[in-house]
């Protein structure tokens, strides 16, 4: 880590930055200057908060903390991800299921493998990777269900009509929307080093790793991170295309 | 005992009554013609009917059971409801007729396909053409066609010869006299067209969400 030295007075020297943003928004007249503001300082606050506690999460390294921080991302997660459902019903208990799951899954898997210790400085932002991947993922699902729902309502109420089970009428809506929930992962694995080197390996070279060991790491997140929108996708959906639909099988939304 | 009735109906949709204490009831093989203006609440009760919305109150009684106690699955098969512009389903005709064996994991019985496409004046070459490629008439036939691949005891048509050419037209009451013959089908079916109001058999009109008999005699 002997290359990464981020003096005090070089990191209040980047804020000039956030100023030049400031100083956009007036010129253009945009209208986002109180946005710039509270979003400046909620990132400062934040990060610094989330800096010491796993400053001291790490340090105290016990199973017990670590379950801990691991269940409150996945709540805060699933919480985030019910704001991005546009009012679907059950939302929360839907994305509380797909996102613990995949986290669950993905974890195991990971250090039953070995590829990752069970240790705090490991765990968590690996957590906090998964859970952020599956809010993006169930957030894309909700959506396209919602506006699938809506421009194939009639298509959904003849196959009712003809006496379809709601999963078999809402078929090609959950397969389109997982499709549509995949899509970004798909389309980063495919571009990545190619386009752009992925945070996790840039962080990696950046604090002076050897750039073979940072690949190694960031196949494993790519993997990774394709089996989180699977799992999140396919649990979202298929909990998901219920809720548009009441007791006696008839579409309500 | 009547095959489909409703007692004391109503629906309400944010304060707003579309269905006001329908009372009303259709035997076997009966031919009911149900018109009245537009926005009247012709299409909300026969979706009522179709276990497509629950009421708000009263009730849709099938065979002298409680509509709500009966799984809509099963209900929907027996009472089958087809709109006005129908959407077809995948790519070609073949797919649309495989539909109803699907839903119920039956093996596609292709020379009942022809038969039933014969009823509306198609035949075996329409089975593989693209849905894209059949005008509005042989859109809804097909569509119609779905509703009866397994005969259903009630037939709702929800203006189906809406806009139909007159061919389109004689095909449909042609497939619709030879369901209620040959099987027994009650049909229900919603109407604006002059001539099948002169020619209904029961007549009723439903008007801000009310529903009388017409008299024919008039």
């Amino acid at each position: 880590m002997h290359n990464l030295i981020v003096s005090n007075s070089a990191l209040a020297l980047t804020g000039v930055f956030v100023l030049f943003a400031l100083w956009i928004g007036y010129r253009e007249q945009l209208g986002i200057g109180k946005d710039l503001i509270v979003a400046t300082i909620r990132c400062v606050v934040q990060l610094f908060i989330v800096g010491y506690v796993l400053k001291y999460v790490f340090k105290v390294d016990n199973w017990l903390l670590t379950i801990a921080l691991i269940l409150i991302i996945i709540f805060n997660g699933a919480y985030n991800a019910k704001g991005r459902s546009d009012g679907l019903r059950n939302s929360f208990s839907i994305s509380l299921t797909a996102i613990s799951t995949s986290t669950i899954v993905i974890l195991l898997v990971l250090v039953l493998d070995g590829a990752v210790k069970f240790i705090p400085s490991q765990i968590i932002p690996l957590t906090g990777m998964i859970v952020s991947n599956s809010i993006v993922a169930m957030g894309l699902c909700f959506r396209t269900m919602n506006s699938m729902f809506k421009d194939r309502r009639s298509q959904v109420m003849e196959m009712l009509a003809l006496g379809a089970s709601p999963l078999v009428a809402s078929k090609n809506i959950i397969r389109d929307s997982i499709k549509t929930g995949l899509q970004p992962t798909i389309d980063t694995a495919k571009t990545v080093g190619l386009v752009a080197l992925p945070g996790m390996m840039s962080g990696m070279i950046f604090a002076g790793a050897d750039p073979v060991l940072a690949i190694k790491y960031q196949i494993m997140i790519t993997f990774m991170l394709l089996g989180i929108t699977s799992i999140s996708s396919i649990i979202g959906c298929y909990m998901g295309y219920k809720s548009f639909f009441n007791q006696y099988d008839q579409l309500i939304k | 005992m009547h095959q489909l009735e409703t007692k004391n109906l109503y629906y309400t949709v944010d304060n707003k009554q579309i269905i006001n204490d329908i009372n009303w009831w259709i035997d076997k093989q009966e031919i009911a013609t149900i018109t009245g203006p537009s926005g009247s609440g012709k299409s909300t009760f026969v979706k009522l009917l179709a276990s497509l919305l629950t009421p708000t109150s009263g009730s849709v009684i099938f065979e002298g059971t409680n509509v709500k106690d009966i799984d809509p699955i099963v209900y929907r098969r027996e009472v089958s409801y087809a709109v006005q512009q129908p959407t077809l389903f995948g790519d070609t005709v073949r797919e649309n007729l495989e539909f109803p064996y699907q839903i119920r994991k039956k093996p596609f019985d292709e020379n009942h396909a022809i038969k039933a496409l014969q009823t509306v004046d198609l035949g075996k070459d329409d089975l593989d053409r693209q849905v894209t490629s059949l005008s509005g008439g042989e859109k809804q036939r097909i569509a119609l066609l779905r509703n009866v691949m397994f005969v259903p005891k009630v037939l709702i048509l929800d203006e189906v010869t809406t806009g139909l050419d007159s061919d389109s037209k004689a095909s449909v009451h042609k497939m619709i006299d030879y369901f209620n013959t040959k099987y027994a089908v009650t049909i229900i079916m919603i109407t604006h067209d002059d001539e099948e109001i002169k020619h209904a058999q029961h007549l009723y009109i439903i008007k801000d969400g009310k529903m009388e008999e017409a008299d024919q005699n008039a």
